[in-house]
């Protein structure tokens, strides 16, 4: 098998080989992926809303605690914060963390 | 599958590509690369197809779209308030070939969903393991009296999707003497983009203070109350454009007359001077051609919430606007839908349970001014037995501000990459 087939198996195996967010399950990549739709293709963003590509994890997590528990000034944020688990905030900010800046 | 096999073969020319891969298709569903055909590349579709592709590199996609360009709903009554262009709405397709999707120009007139075939008005018969409509909606122009003829002859428009008669009707603004009447009217729900019609007036009003400050607008609403946002809008019309919009509920149109510039409701005749009336809306036609439009009264698409996959016909998965749910019709729902699909297309291809607890957000913005936007946002989250559960907190912002004007113009920018990039 050359590179490119066993690239393409693996990727049949639901592994995620896009090489910077390490094998998130499906939930997870599923979640961090409707993020996109306001924060930018790859966690990029253009104009006012912040990146999410490359956020270091501890940051994404305060940052999301705070703005579920009101303490951190938000427009927006506080509506889609308190949507998720912990372990769901956990889970977007590993990934976050692990796309290219 | 080798039927499907070969004719996405046949159209693709893709022979090379996929012989290089055969090394693990065994390990599919079937033998073979399997092919996703997905219909219409708006906010759904295309979002669809390029995340099929980013989470099953070993799945070929063909995207069918008839029209050149994606034109945005979001944003489009920006133009009418003269505050965008027809071309910052417009946008190419040229981006999507790079993620490995065969676009195919062309319009689906058939789909035999026992022979998982799809057959276009240039001829083209198209198999699948799997099919996505993604339609958007058909405008149900019959329901209104005279609405038709008068749509024909471009005298009234009802701009509900983006496009030539977004350009007519800013035209039709443009031309209205100062002191005119715009009547537009609302349907009753469900329809695409709840918010949309009350940003359509703060964007008409916007352009009328500016160009014509003595011009009135009339708002027939076929809803008792204002749909959505009702607080955001509210006020801005009593504070931003006081005494400019009358806003009158129960008011469906019945009719309306192109020759005397009339709409008529069960209780009166409204004359204006640029006329807006919006019909009723189903789901896209091409969900029946399928067998989809399966929901009661046939107008709307019922679907496994989880998977996006038709409750009454199998491996036909239909999202945005044309689904019927309690999630609002939105284009950016309409990525979220795409996105929960690809991945469930994804691991049901590979013989894999799909997530089954997935979760979606709605966030939707509405411009009230030149310079000031609102919001509406909500996370819903799937509970088996119940559909899309609402999050707490999810809730709409009560005055529009230039931050988040500047929000809403960072997330059309970011939205239209994700979707078309």
């Amino acid at each position: 098998m050359n590179k490119k087939t066993i690239l393409a198996c693996a990727g049949l195996l639901g592994v995620a080989l896009s090489g910077v967010a390490g094998a998130a399950d499906v939930h997870t990549r599923t979640l961090a992926s409707t993020c996109l739709s306001c924060h930018g293709p790859g966690g990029k963003s253009q104009g006012a809303i912040p990146s999410l590509a490359g956020l270091e994890k501890d940051y994404f997590v305060k940052a999301m605690q705070e703005f579920k528990a009101g303490t951190r000034a938000a427009s927006i944020m506080k509506r889609h914060a308190n949507g998720y688990t912990d372990a769901e905030i956990e889970a977007m900010a590993a990934y976050f963390a692990g796309l290219k800046k | 599958m080798t039927l499907n096999r070969r004719d996405f073969l046949k159209i693709s020319g893709a022979g090379a590509a996929a012989a290089a891969l055969s090394g693990c298709a065994t390990q599919g569903a079937s033998s073979g690369r399997a092919h996703v055909v997905v219909v219409g590349a708006g906010f759904g579709g295309a979002t669809c197809a390029k995340y099929i592709r980013q989470w099953g590199p070993n799945v070929d996609v063909t995207l069918i779209e008839p029209n050149d360009k994606f034109v945005s709903c979001p944003t489009s009554n920006w133009v009418l308030g003269g505050i965008r262009t027809m071309d910052d709405i417009t946008h190419g397709y040229d981006n999507l070939p790079k993620h490995g999707i065969k676009m195919v120009k062309d319009y689906v007139t058939g789909i035999d969903a026992a022979k998982r075939v799809v057959t276009t008005r240039g001829g083209a018969s198209i198999g699948y393991d799997r099919l996505v409509l993604a339609p958007g909606i058909e405008i149900l122009t019959d329901t209104v009296k005279g609405f038709k003829e008068a749509e024909a002859a471009g005298k009234v428009v009802h701009a509900w999707k983006a496009g030539p008669q977004t350009a007519l009707l800013r035209k039709q603004l443009e031309a209205m003497p100062d002191g005119g009447t715009f009547v537009m009217s609302v349907p009753a729900t469900p329809y695409r983009c709840p918010p949309g019609p009350y940003e359509r007036a703060c964007m008409v009003a916007h352009y009328f203070k500016q160009a014509k400050p003595k011009s009135k607008i009339i708002l027939l609403d076929g809803n008792p109350d204002i749909v959505s946002k009702k607080g955001l809008f509210m006020d801005a019309w009593n504070t931003l454009y006081p005494g400019m919009i009358d806003y009158r509920p129960n008011n469906a149109p019945l009719a309306v007359d192109a020759g005397r510039m009339l709409v008529t409701t069960e209780f009166d005749d409204v004359k204006g001077d640029v006329l807006n009336v919006v019909p009723r809306q189903r789901a896209g036609a091409v969900t029946a051609l399928a067998g989809a439009r399966n929901d009661s009264a046939g107008n709307w698409c019922t679907v496994n919430l989880a998977t996006f996959e038709s409750t009454t016909v199998p491996n036909v998965h239909v999202i945005g606007d044309s689904v019927a749910s309690n999630l609002p019709k939105s284009g950016h729902m309409a990525t979220n839908h795409a996105k929960v699909c690809a991945a469930a297309i994804v691991e049901l291809l590979a013989g894999r349970q799909p997530d089954p607890i997935p979760v979606v957000a709605n966030t939707c913005y509405s411009a009230t001014s030149g310079t000031t936007s609102g919001y509406v946002a909500n996370v819903y989250r799937y509970e088996a037995g119940k559909g899309y559960v609402s999050a707490p907190e999810g809730g709409a912002t009560a005055k529009g501000d230039e931050l988040n004007f500047a929000y809403n113009e960072s997330w059309a920018k970011n939205i239209w990459a994700e979707v078309l990039n």
